[in-house]
Parts: C-alpha cells; sequence; structure tokens
C-alpha cells in the first residue's frame, strides 16, 4: 500500500516545496509538474530546495493556460512518470502547489488500505445534475472553444452564441458519457493504468482537447469506462464560491479545517503562516479514522453564499443599496401599522402592547416629530425623532427602524394627519400589515368641538388625503397585507378584526381576547357628520351613521369591558 | 388611482432605462472626464507648493501598500496612527503637513517609514488638501495600493485582526476589484467629550468607543455613480434642523492607483467612475471597511476654537458656526441607544459593514 502524489505548481513555489518535502519525508513519492510559464530562477531555487529528496521527480514541462488541455496535458505527464518510475505505487492523489495536507499520511494509507481498489473522484454526469457553478453544462462538451476565457471574454462569449443559433454540436465520441466533477482526485495504479493505456484513447484526446475546462471531465468522464468501484467524491476539501472562483483559507480557518477531517485542503493562502506552521508541523498522535465531513464546511459556506448573492434582507448600507425591486424585501422583518385605530379606541396604544409584547409606537411620521414608543426622543441605533430628519429620508428612517429593532415587532400609527411620503413604500412592502378603519380621522375633529367651518376645511383634507392613500393601498403593486373596515362596520363588531390582527401578529399566543380596548365615545356623531354634511362637505369614508344618532353597536355602553365567551 | 405617483425609476443602480444611446450618460461621462483632466491639471499646477523635508520614497519597493495624508498638528494622533496601520501592513506613509505647530513635523522625520512634505499655503484651496495628495499619488502612487486617509481615521475591515491589507488587497485584485470602500464611524465617549484624557500612543478606542449604530441614510449619485452616505452622531445631534448639510460618511480609501486616477471630494468619490463601484450588483455585498473616526478625542473642544477662526475645513464654513459653537460648548452625544464598540464582527452584525465573498 504506497500511496504517492503528483503536484501541479505554478505560484507560491515555497511553500509547494515546503509541501512536497512533508510528503516525500513521509515516505510518499512526488512528481511535480512546474509551469512552464514560471521563469527559470525561481524554477532552479525551488529545485533546489527539494535537493537531497530521493522520491522527488520533476516531469516535462507544459506551458499551461486556465480551462485548456494543457493542465490534463501536465496531468498525464506527471502520472505516467509516477506509475513508471514508482512501481510500488498503489494510488496516486492529484494536488496543486497551494493545497495543505490536512491528516497525516498515515491515516491517508489506512483510510485508502480499508477501501482497496477504489477510486476516489467526483464524477457527475452532465445531463442530470448541476454541478457547476455557474457557466455552462452540457455545452462543455458539443461547442468549440477556441477563445481564451480568461482572455477573450467577449470573443467567447460571441462564439458561444454563435455557434448556439447556427445549432452546431459537436459529436461525443462512442462510448463516452460525459461526467463532470472536482479537479482533485485519487485513483488507483489499476485504472489509471486502463485509462492511460486504452486502446482509444488518442481519439478521446483529440476531442478532449476542444472540451470547455476538460481538467474537470477527463478523467471524471473515463473513470466511468475503467474503474470498477467508484466513490464520487474527492478526498481533497475545495470550495468554490458563487462566481467559480476557488476559495482561500486564511490562518484564521484553522479550526473550521481542523473539524473537517478532510485530508487534503485547497488553497491555502500563501502567507498564511499559522496554517502550514500548523499542518506540516510534527503530527498529532493517536490515530484519526473519522470520514472526510466537508459538509459541516458546506453549510457555513452555503450560508455565506446567500448573503452574498442575495444580501441581508431589508439593510441598505455602503456595499449593499440595491435597485427598486431587486432588494430581497424592501424591510427586514414584518411590522404593523394601525390607521385610525387609535382614534377610535381610547387606549389603543396601551391595549396593543399588552396584548402582543411588541413595541408600540404613536404617529411615527408625525409632522411634529417621530412619536416613538414611550416618548422616547432618541430610538434603538441612534435614530432621532427629529421631524426634518426623518423626512429628509423616510425610506431609510423606517428600514432602519425595522432593521435596527430585528426580533422585535414594531408597530405603529398612522393616518391622513402625517407625512404621506411614505405611502407607496408601506404598499409595496410584503412585510407590512396594514389595517385601516377609514373616516376614523374623524372622531378627534367630532370631540374637538371648534367651529365647523375650521373643522369643515380640515375635514375635507384629511379625507382627501385618506382617500388617495386608499387608492395606494388598493393598487396592484400593493404587496402588504391589507385590510380596509368602514368606520361604520367596525363599530358594530370590533372584537372579530381585532382577534384576527392579534392572531396574525402574535401566532403563537393563541388566545382569545377577554379585554377590549376602550371605544370613543360616539354619542352624537351621527348627527356630527350630518351637520357637516349641512356645511357643505361631503364625509363619506366612516360608511353609513344615520343622522338620527342610531347608535346601534357599542357606544351605547362605552366604558363596559367587552367580554367574549 | 394616481399613476404618476407609482415609483417607476429605480433609484438604486446605474441601471439605465433611457434608450439606446443613452445621450444623458454619455453625457455626464464626459463631464466626468473633463472634470477628472481639470482636477489632475490643478494637481500640477499646486506641485510648487510642496517642499520635501524627509523624502524617503526611494525606499519603496513595487507592490508595497502606501498611506497619503494631510495633516495640521496632529501629533496627538500619529503616533496610534502610525502603529496601527503599520501593523496591518502600510510599507510606507506619504504625508504632507500643513504648518503645524505642534511637533507633529520633527514626530514624523523621525520615523524612517515616512516621507514628509511641507506647505504653507491654503488646506481649503487645495481641496483640502487634494491638490497636494494627489501630485504625491501621481509621483509615487502608480500602480501600488493606496489608502488615503485623514490622521483621525482608522481603517478597520473584515478579518482584520487575521489577516493584513496584502491578504485583503491580493484578494480584491483577484476578485478585479480596483477600489474598496469603507464609511466613517463617530466615535464618542460618554459624558461631555473634554471630560476624559488621551495620551499620544493611546488606543483612542480606549477613550471613546460608542457609536450610533443604525442612522444611515444611502443615496445614489448619478453622474459620479457614487453612494453617498450620512449619518452617525453628527447628523443625530448637530444637523438635526437641516439634514443637507450633514457630512457625508462614505469613502473609497483604498484604491490600486493609477497615475490618471484623482479623487474628487476627499476620498469621497474617485474618478473615474467605476472606482466609485463599491457596493454588490442587485442584492448582494461586497466587502467593505469602516474608518473609525476619532474626531472627538477631548481636544475636539480646543480644536473647534481654533477651526472656526481658521475656516479651513468647509467650503462655505459661516454655515458651520453653529456646528463649531455646538462643539465649544463640550456637548455630550452620548444617548441611552449608543452602541458600545466591540470590534469588527459586530459592525458586520450591525449591517455596517460586510466581508461579501472575502470569507
Amino acid at each position: 500500500m504506497s500511496v504517492g502524489f503528483v503536484m501541479l505548481v505554478h505560484t507560491a513555489l515555497d511553500r509547494a516545496a515546503a509541501v512536497a518535502r512533508h510528503w516525500a519525508e513521509r515516505d510518499c513519492p512526488v512528481v511535480i509538474h512546474v509551469d512552464r510559464r514560471v521563469p527559470r530562477a525561481e524554477t532552479r531555487a525551488f529545485a533546489a530546495a527539494l535537493t537531497g529528496l530521493a522520491n522527488v521527480r520533476f516531469c516535462r514541462r507544459h506551458r499551461c493556460e486556465w480551462g485548456t488541455w494543457s493542465i490534463v496535458a501536465a496531468t498525464i505527464t506527471g502520472t505516467r512518470m509516477a506509475l513508471n518510475e514508482f512501481p510500488e505505487l498503489s494510488h496516486v492523489f492529484l494536488v496543486s502547489g497551494s493545497c495543505l495536507p490536512l491528516r497525516p499520511v498515515d491515516e491517508l494509507r489506512s483510510y485508502l488500505a480499508e477501501r482497496p481498489r477504489t477510486d476516489f473522484i467526483e464524477s457527475v454526469t452532465a445531463d442530470e445534475v448541476d454541478w457547476i457553478v455557474g457557466g455552462l453544462g452540457r455545452e462543455r462538451f458539443t461547442l468549440r472553444f477556441p477563445f481564451a476565457w480568461k482572455r477573450h471574454r467577449r470573443l467567447f462569449d460571441g462564439y458561444v452564441r454563435l455557434q448556439r443559433q447556427v445549432g452546431f454540436r459537436r459529436r461525443i465520441p462512442v462510448g463516452l458519457e460525459p461526467h463532470l466533477g472536482s479537479q482533485w482526485w485519487c485513483l488507483t495504479r489499476q485504472t489509471l493504468t486502463a485509462i492511460l493505456n486504452d486502446p482509444a484513447r488518442t481519439g478521446h484526446m483529440r476531442y478532449f482537447r476542444r472540451v470547455w475546462i476538460p481538467d474537470e471531465c477527463y478523467f471524471q468522464t473515463l473513470v466511468r469506462r475503467h474503474s470498477t468501484r467508484i466513490e464520487s467524491r474527492s478526498l481533497t476539501l475545495s470550495k468554490f464560491d458563487f462566481q467559480g472562483k476557488p476559495h482561500i483559507f486564511y490562518d484564521d480557518h484553522l479550526e473550521l479545517l481542523r473539524r473537517s477531517d478532510c485530508f487534503v485542503a485547497r488553497k491555502a493562502w500563501p502567507q498564511a503562516n499559522l496554517l502550514y506552521d500548523t499542518f506540516l508541523g510534527p503530527g498529532t498522535a493517536g490515530m484519526n479514522r473519522a470520514e472526510p465531513n466537508p459538509a459541516r464546511i458546506d453549510r457555513l459556506f452555503s450560508k455565506a453564499v446567500e448573503r452574498r448573492t442575495r444580501g441581508r434582507a431589508g439593510l441598505y448600507m455602503q456595499s449593499r443599496f440595491p435597485r427598486e425591486g431587486w432588494e430581497n424585501g424592501p424591510t427586514s422583518a414584518p411590522y404593523s401599522v394601525f390607521e385610525g385605530f387609535s382614534e377610535l379606541f381610547e387606549d389603543f396604544e396601551d391595549w396593543l402592547g399588552r396584548m402582543v409584547g411588541a413595541r408600540v409606537h404613536g404617529h411615527l411620521f408625525h409632522p411634529e416629530r417621530a412619536e416613538f414608543a414611550d416618548g422616547e426622543t432618541v430610538f434603538n441605533g441612534g435614530l432621532s425623532d427629529s421631524a426634518a430628519l426623518r423626512d429628509h429620508a423616510p425610506r431609510a428612517f423606517l428600514t432602519n427602524l425595522v432593521w435596527n429593532t430585528r426580533g422585535e415587532r414594531q408597530c405603529f400609527q398612522f393616518g391622513p394627519g402625517d407625512r404621506q411620503e411614505i405611502g407607496w413604500f408601506l404598499a409595496r412592502d410584503p412585510n407590512a400589515q396594514i389595517s385601516v378603519i377609514t373616516g376614523a380621522w374623524a372622531v378627534p375633529l367630532f370631540h374637538s368641538h371648534q367651529s365647523f367651518v375650521d373643522l369643515r376645511k380640515r375635514a375635507a383634507l384629511l379625507q382627501r388625503t385618506e382617500a388617495r392613500h386608499l387608492d395606494i393601498l388598493r393598487a396592484p403593486q400593493t404587496r402588504a397585507r391589507v385590510r380596509i373596515w368602514t368606520m361604520a362596520d367596525f363599530v358594530l363588531n370590533p372584537m372579530e378584526p381585532l382577534q384576527i390582527l392579534i392572531d396574525e401578529i402574535a401566532p403563537r399566543a393563541q388566545r382569545r381576547l377577554t379585554e377590549a380596548p376602550r371605544l370613543a365615545d360616539l354619542t352624537g356623531f351621527g348627527q356630527f357628520l350630518q351637520t357637516l354634511k349641512n356645511q357643505g362637505m361631503k364625509p363619506y369614508l366612516m360608511g353609513d351613521f344615520p343622522a338620527d344618532d342610531g347608535v346601534r353597536a357599542a357606544p351605547a355602553r362605552p366604558r363596559r369591558p367587552y367580554l367574549v365567551q | 388611482m394616481h399613476l404618476a405617483e407609482v415609483p417607476l425609476a429605480a433609484g438604486g443602480d446605474e441601471a439605465s432605462h433611457a434608450p439606446f444611446p443613452d445621450l444623458r450618460g454619455l453625457w455626464a461621462a464626459c463631464r466626468m472626464r473633463w472634470m477628472r483632466r481639470r482636477l489632475l491639471f490643478r494637481a500640477l499646477r499646486k506641485c510648487g507648493q510642496l517642499a520635501a523635508v524627509a523624502d524617503r520614497t526611494g525606499a519603496i519597493r513595487p507592490n508595497d501598500i502606501l498611506c497619503f495624508a494631510t495633516v495640521r498638528n496632529e501629533a496627538e494622533r500619529l503616533p496610534y496612527f502610525l502603529d496601527h496601520h503599520r501593523g496591518q501592513g502600510v510599507a510606507h506613509f506619504l504625508i504632507v503637513d500643513n504648518d503645524s505647530t505642534d511637533g507633529t513635523r520633527d514626530l514624523l522625520t523621525a520615523r524612517p517609514d515616512v516621507s514628509l512634505w511641507r506647505t504653507g499655503h491654503s488646506y481649503r484651496l487645495s481641496r483640502f488638501g487634494m491638490d497636494w495628495l494627489a501630485w504625491l499619488m501621481i509621483r509615487h502612487g502608480h500602480g501600488h495600493w493606496c489608502l488615503t486617509l485623514d490622521a483621525d481615521e482608522l481603517l478597520v475591515y473584515p478579518h482584520h485582526d487575521t489577516r493584513d491589507l496584502r491578504d485583503l488587497t491580493a484578494w480584491l485584485d483577484a476578485a478585479r476589484r480596483p477600489s474598496f470602500g469603507a464609511i466613517m464611524l463617530d466615535l464618542y465617549p460618554k459624558g461631555p467629550l473634554a471630560d476624559r484624557s488621551y495620551q499620544p500612543g493611546q488606543n483612542p478606542l480606549d477613550v471613546i468607543d460608542w457609536f450610533d449604530a443604525g442612522n444611515i441614510v444611502t443615496k445614489y449619485q448619478p453622474p459620479q455613480r457614487n453612494l453617498l452616505v450620512r449619518g452617525g452622531v453628527r447628523r443625530r445631534v448637530f444637523f438635526a434642523a437641516e439634514p443637507e448639510r450633514a457630512p457625508t460618511l462614505s469613502k473609497t480609501p483604498l484604491i490600486r492607483w493609477n497615475r490618471r486616477y484623482v479623487y474628487v471630494s476627499s476620498t469621497h468619490s474617485a474618478l473615474p467612475t467605476h472606482l466609485n463601484r463599491v457596493r454588490g450588483r442587485a442584492a448582494g455585498d461586497v466587502p467593505s471597511g469602516v474608518l473609525l473616526h476619532t474626531k472627538f478625542l477631548p481636544s475636539i473642544v480646543a480644536k473647534s476654537r481654533e477651526e472656526k477662526r481658521r475656516r479651513e475645513h468647509f467650503a462655505n464654513s459661516s454655515l458651520y458656526e453653529d456646528y463649531y459653537d455646538a462643539l465649544i460648548g463640550n456637548p455630550d452625544l452620548w444617548s441611552p441607544t449608543s452602541t458600545r464598540y466591540q470590534g469588527w464582527r459586530q459592525l458586520e452584525a450591525l449591517g455596517i459593514m460586510s466581508r461579501g465573498r472575502w470569507d
């Protein structure tokens, strides 16, 4: 049982030399391929750093370019050399110069010995699985790619488009089933010999020369022809972010890498001294037989990837300022807007706070100041109650408020007497729960006992403002959860809608309302409306209140606590 | 239905909805190009105002990270400023001294990794020092990652405790990002400003460690395509009546410089405009940092008195007299909603900065 390494090197040669030495000293042959683009002086220094090691070889050098056949050619040259020069080898492990061994070689050896004749190579069919992070899938095998993706991106994309339009397709050689997978594998001598001595090899090579990124499909496809036992996973921990760039491991990933129980990680940052010192240093005593477990790291990274592609909802900051409609939620958490409730009920805010345990603000968009809960002048995160600051950027005010109080439901009052700029934003926000009792703004007017000439003007203005706001709430673009009652309907049966609202805000509480908020005294309200009409105004938003003061509903017994069986 | 009120135009990114060819966009690009040339020319014109005091730029090696700053009477802050950024991997500091009288010059000439120039000309007329720095950056910054700061700014970025600026800039290079954004975070003490004491060389966070965590306002500015971020404690306390005057917090302090680049107003925006693209497309985050702003050290009260007299810090200084008066009155900026600084992970959790894809 012996495992050897084929190492592809093109940068950070000092680190690669240290890693190669690490393996070679532990009795693992290493064959190194140095990219021909590396200057000669550097190569010489690299070779000098590895003198005195009998089991290190340098193979013929190819000029390697990303995404082209040259990398496979280098791999094949190195593998051939390893198999020929070290006849005792049973496995070849393909690594890069920036790979870092995470576990002692002995553990790798015994791991392979326990699973004889097994090939560890990620190999996923190109047809059925979306293995690729962005980019081309099966078309890698059926189109031609004469232009370098890194250098001539436009030509590359244009040529791909052209081939699609023309309907050009290359024929895949008979007997090949396209498979994709990580470039880094560990294969047995039998499988490699079979691949390298395949009678159809020249034909395959000619085909794969023109395939896009053959290093991720040549061995992955051919292994399906020749292997007797495939474990479709890589022993190398290698993470790609959503743009397909390899993830780099720094010193602060030490614990994460330790816990992964993988054998090799790619790619380590050359300046990560702690990582190299730790993993190339003297190994810890005691054999660890754990299965490699990259899933732990996967979970962590997939969470991070989501944050980077979709961002944190409702957060507006220097490096996240989504275009409108692209923001993945305009605010970060659900909140409730109550319109008309604090006018119709005398103690609505206190009552609501008791019922749902949320933070209940007054009119946050009041023209004079933002009425934060408990009369605060500065709210969470340093939000000022200054109307000027708020009106300078009303959306930012609201999104900041919701962001700053993550974890605590926010409720606030709104009405036609408030600044209306925020109206559309509220309506478009799926997080907003907007409940409106239309016409309730008339109740404070009714109680104010001002002269009807002033009242009429004021009432007309409020009614017009509210009507406009209701138009917004009823617009097809509205995504908020909107409920609208006329005041007349609400007064008839207040408990049912209140129960619905409370259940929605605090779904787990699931309790029947035993206590109603105190309804304002509406005796004479119908007459009040009639007088407004007589003055020439037409109040209609509050619904139908007969002028004969037929206050059929609760107002007859306004102070009595409402009990529901 | 009032369709006119439907928010149609995207307020966010530069995706223009104008029909092709986008004439307005072309015109803006043209204007910005001429602005950049004009500013470069200005820098060339003003280079005569600088006199070298200690020119050690011969020691700069390729790929070194350079730090540029204009200072005046900053002997108090500079020792920690230099230590902090040297520790993050800045190899050389190129500093313009605007007529300091407090020993700043001696302090700087004594440091082997500082090159110093001096000038007695007006700070305001040189675009708050940017003309002088622009010249030094043309001369010495070409091809380097350049960090342009004020002496009261300390850069922190994700992972700054374990990775240095060389790691960050290498990652930015690989991600093809030529610039790195940061916002200023105004730090203040609990209690009246002047009631604390600070010793040169001391970590300012020992003295001022509170900030406003969630009151920024963000706005996109089309011609320069940058994001204007305002807010923080200064907007809350000093500009509650006139929010438009509140200082801008967003900056782009770290750029892989080219001699054709130029900063427009302080480091708030740069030209060409693609340097200002330091935020995510659609909804994602890109890496960003924070400039811990140590303006409100105890000495601010005395300094405000001097600045009010010198009128060198704002283009129209008379409008800011109230601001100076408030500072001279030794105010308490702290509120029960203030947040205490605990490190970069806290800033990231609060949504003030992001590590983006740089895990």
